[in-house]
């Protein structure tokens, strides 16, 4: 049962929204940037869209240890499969390797991934690596704490062949509304765009946003009170 | 017995055989030995010039405060230094290994240390001991790639940060780095607003406290101000002094010379070969 107090002592863990999105021509990965530590917030920036190769990224959630050890593990793996093969590494390959050393230590990890990037055989392709290793091709996927919140969304608004301007929006639309609803989710949104041009990276800070809920500004607030003239009193 | 050798450590790493017993010992009613832990508040911010460390300097045993004037700020190399939080001996442990792993490595390569080596080597081995090895770490410093300043968990993942606060105090002082920090801070700002989010941490937070630890780091340049702030004078010392009772009356004494100084000549016979 989580306590309510701050526990600093608590492994660092990214609560986290993350998304991948297959488009005509590429991917679109897109995160959330909080960084938990029990109830306080360690790092409101935090990046959890990782390079692996030119072509491939990785999205994290989970543990912050966890996902960063086996993410540098994997780019040393690629580094290395790259070299031998002596051309770019396919996205298949890339996903393959997170999800052996997933599986293989599945009882120490504790760490969802998306795979996403864009080779010249497939085109761009999204791997979900949930928990337990398993490894599930899909046109799009989602993942981390605030998933939960946009698979009936998703289910609404998936569209197979969007452009690249459709998918980045849909994908920013998509962590803003997790952000809004999952306490584990805040901070900027970052997004990633591969396809066969190369690797864009994007961000969007907190307060450019789209609002949700009918959220109106800030009027009739306590701080108003301040500045203007003293309320007249109610009469009955 | 040989099940007593199958049980030793064939590789490193801790072995955890005397867990049953401490909990069985714990049940008959033994109260568990405290460690020294520092409560802390440590703080890092980059600022045009490089990186500036702060610390505050009291180490506590549970709720007794052991050292009133501990050094948290360590040193790793000439140009990196690294802020420990957590339980005092993982953080020397580790801060001391690391540092003897990057002199060896500036032997080897003959080049200036960079800070991301160190940020590996320590959370690597931070991450094998799966947050065991209780250290919470701010790593600052200025390389060839220019300043950069990471936090390091006891899990061992990493962020790496314009400005950051760990320890107990770390809430206090990220109040402070949240309202006051921007980006181009002169070497005179940003010592004085790491002092200011430390004197937040002394005050407001129970497991820091004493004085104020700043450490600035520039290109080719550092600068390790021990006791920069001195906020918790001993306001009264009685006039009076201390007594001490009869019984440590002088009874005796005596002075016995030591041996007499050898003098050494230099030019004496060549080693043999």
């Amino acid at each position: 049962m989580d306590s309510i107090y701050n526990d600093l002592n608590a492994p660092h863990s990214m609560g986290t929204t993350i998304i991948g999105v297959t488009y005509d021509g590429g991917v679109v990965l897109g995160a959330d940037s909080r960084t938990s530590t029990g109830m306080y917030v360690a790092n409101r920036a935090s990046d959890k869209i990782t390079q692996l190769t030119d072509n491939v990224y990785i999205c994290r959630s989970g543990s912050a240890a966890d996902s960063q050890v086996l993410s540098d593990y994997v780019r040393y793996y690629l580094h290395q499969h790259t070299i031998q093969l002596g051309q770019p590494a396919t996205v298949k390959v890339a996903a393959n390797l997170v999800r052996m050393v997933s599986y293989n230590n599945k009882n120490m990890l504790q760490t969802g991934l998306i795979v996403g990037g864009w080779d010249k055989y497939e085109g761009g392709k999204i791997y979900g690596i949930p928990l337990g290793g398993t490894l599930l091709e899909q046109p799009f996927t989602i993942g981390g704490s605030g998933s939960s919140y946009l698979y009936g969304f998703f289910d609404q608004v998936w569209k197979e062949g969007m452009t690249q301007d459709e998918a980045e929006k849909l994908v920013v639309k998509a962590v803003s509304l997790a952000i809004a609803r999952d306490g584990a989710s805040g901070g900027v949104v970052r997004t990633v765009t591969i396809n066969k041009d190369g690797v864009s990276r994007k961000f969007f800070p907190g307060n450019t946003l789209p609002l949700w809920h009918e959220e109106l500004e800030a009027k009739d607030s306590l701080l108003d009170g301040f500045s203007a003239a003293s309320p007249e009193p109610m009469v009955s | 017995m040989s099940r007593f050798e199958e049980s030793a450590p064939a590789r490193g790493g801790f072995s955890f055989d005397l867990c049953k017993r401490n909990e069985m010992l714990m049940q008959k009613g033994l109260k568990p030995s405290s460690y020294l832990k520092t409560g802390t508040t440590i703080v890092g911010l980059v600022f045009q010039d490089g990186v500036i460390l702060g610390a505050d300097t009291r180490a506590t045993e549970g709720p007794i405060v052991a050292d009133k004037n501990c050094e948290k700020i360590h040193y790793m190399a000439p140009n990196i230094y690294c802020c420990g939080a957590g339980t005092a001996a993982d953080t020397e442990a580790v801060t001391d290994m690391v540092s003897s792993q990057l002199k060896l490595h500036r032997f080897h390569t003959g080049r200036e240390s960079r800070v991301v080596t160190a940020l590996t080597l320590l959370k690597s081995h931070l991450f094998s001991y799966q947050g065991h090895v209780s250290a919470a770490l701010v790593l600052g410093g200025v390389d060839v790639t220019g300043p950069h300043l990471h936090t390091i968990y006891p899990h061992g993942s990493t962020d790496t940060l314009p400005f950051a606060t760990m320890g107990s105090g770390s809430l206090a002082a990220m109040a402070i780095f949240e309202s006051k920090y921007r980006e181009g801070l002169t070497r005179d700002e940003g010592v004085k607003l790491v002092a200011e989010a430390i004197c937040s941490g002394i005050f407001n937070d129970l497991g820091s406290g004493s004085n104020v630890d700043v450490c600035v780091i520039t290109k080719g340049n550092r600068e390790y101000l021990r006791n920069y702030m001195l906020p918790n004078p001993r306001t009264y010392v009685s006039e009076k002094g201390y007594s001490f009772s009869k019984k440590t009356e002088v009874l005796l004494t005596k002075i016995t010379p030591l041996r007499e100084l050898v003098e050494v000549i230099e030019g004496g016979d060549a080693m043999e070969e």
